[in-house]
């Protein structure tokens, strides 16, 4: 309970910091101005976001190969958490579009690999719904998680490899590319922050899964 | 600030899906809680 309520703390104060430095310490972006802002929250978001899928499929390589339960229970959080991350990307991305492109959406490699990754990890969700036998659930859901991950790593390279409406990468992005110094210490710090939350959320939602493996075994007592 | 209503809309929306997600976590745990209950309760009655 101590360790929950201190990691809780922690993610608090690192989220409060990271939005009041985005909003007070990050000089104003010439050619976009305030609108700018929304960038700490919504690549920070994606950041986590993808991390949370790579735990994901860490877990479900993990389950394919050793068939223990808590390697599931590790992939179907990961997998929620990384939903909840994918969804704000999704919306704060358009909300940042309409005025600086003029259009909420375009088929472009990043926001189009983006979405169907988002669809990939809805349908892992709904395969679950579909499948009573619990190994049999972890077994196939753990094989689909490996085939949605494949999409992870097209996301991340498609503002590389092709020309996109997306603004190119300002983080790793070759020659010519980059942020002003304090913009990158206030993403960098953006990005621990929405990775604190990400751990706390990904920590609580296997903590319900646990629960539910209790509930699990007591009805299978119940039944015996 | 120019744009703030796009920027207090991201943020807000934003905001608000972390929260949903954190309340329904909440929510589906007390449920579990309870069904845990009441299947120790109804195995305790049964010995």
């Amino acid at each position: 309970m101590a360790k929950r309520a201190i990691l809780g703390l922690v993610t608090l104060c690192l989220v409060v910091t990271a939005a009041f430095a985005s909003f007070y310490v990050v000089p104003m972006e010439r050619t976009m101005g305030p609108i700018q802002r929304i960038f700490y929250f919504h690549a920070a978001s994606a950041w986590a976001g993808m991390t949370a899928f790579f735990i994901c499929f860490f877990g479900n390589l993990l389950y394919v190969w050793r068939r223990e339960q808590k390697w599931d229970s590790l992939g179907v959080s990961a997998v929620e958490v990384g939903l909840a991350f994918t969804t704000i990307v999704l919306i704060t991305g358009p909300i940042w579009a309409h005025p600086v492109w003029g259009i909420w959406w375009t088929w472009d490699w990043r926001l189009t690999s983006t979405f169907v990754m988002w669809l990939l990890y809805i349908s892992y969700l709904l395969l679950r719904t579909l499948i009573e036998e619990p190994d049999r659930r972890a077994l196939l859901s753990a094989l689909f998680g490996i085939f949605a991950f494949l999409d992870v790593p097209l996301v991340y390279f498609s503002i590389r490899w092709w020309r996109t409406q997306h603004p190119q990468p300002v983080i790793m992005g070759g020659p010519g590319s980059g942020l002003e110094p304090t913009m990158r210490k206030v993403f960098f710090f953006s990005v621990l922050a929405m990775h604190g939350l990400m751990v706390l959320l990904l920590s609580e939602r296997y903590r319900l899964e646990k629960l539910r493996g209790e509930v699990d075994d007591l009805r299978r007592e119940a039944e015996a | 600030m120019k744009n703030f209503d796009s920027i207090f809309a991201a943020y807000l929306l934003g905001w608000a899906v972390f929260f949903g997600f954190y309340l329904s976590l909440g929510k589906r745990t007390s449920s579990l809680r309870a069904d845990i209950e009441q299947l120790k309760n109804s195995l305790n009655r049964g010995k």
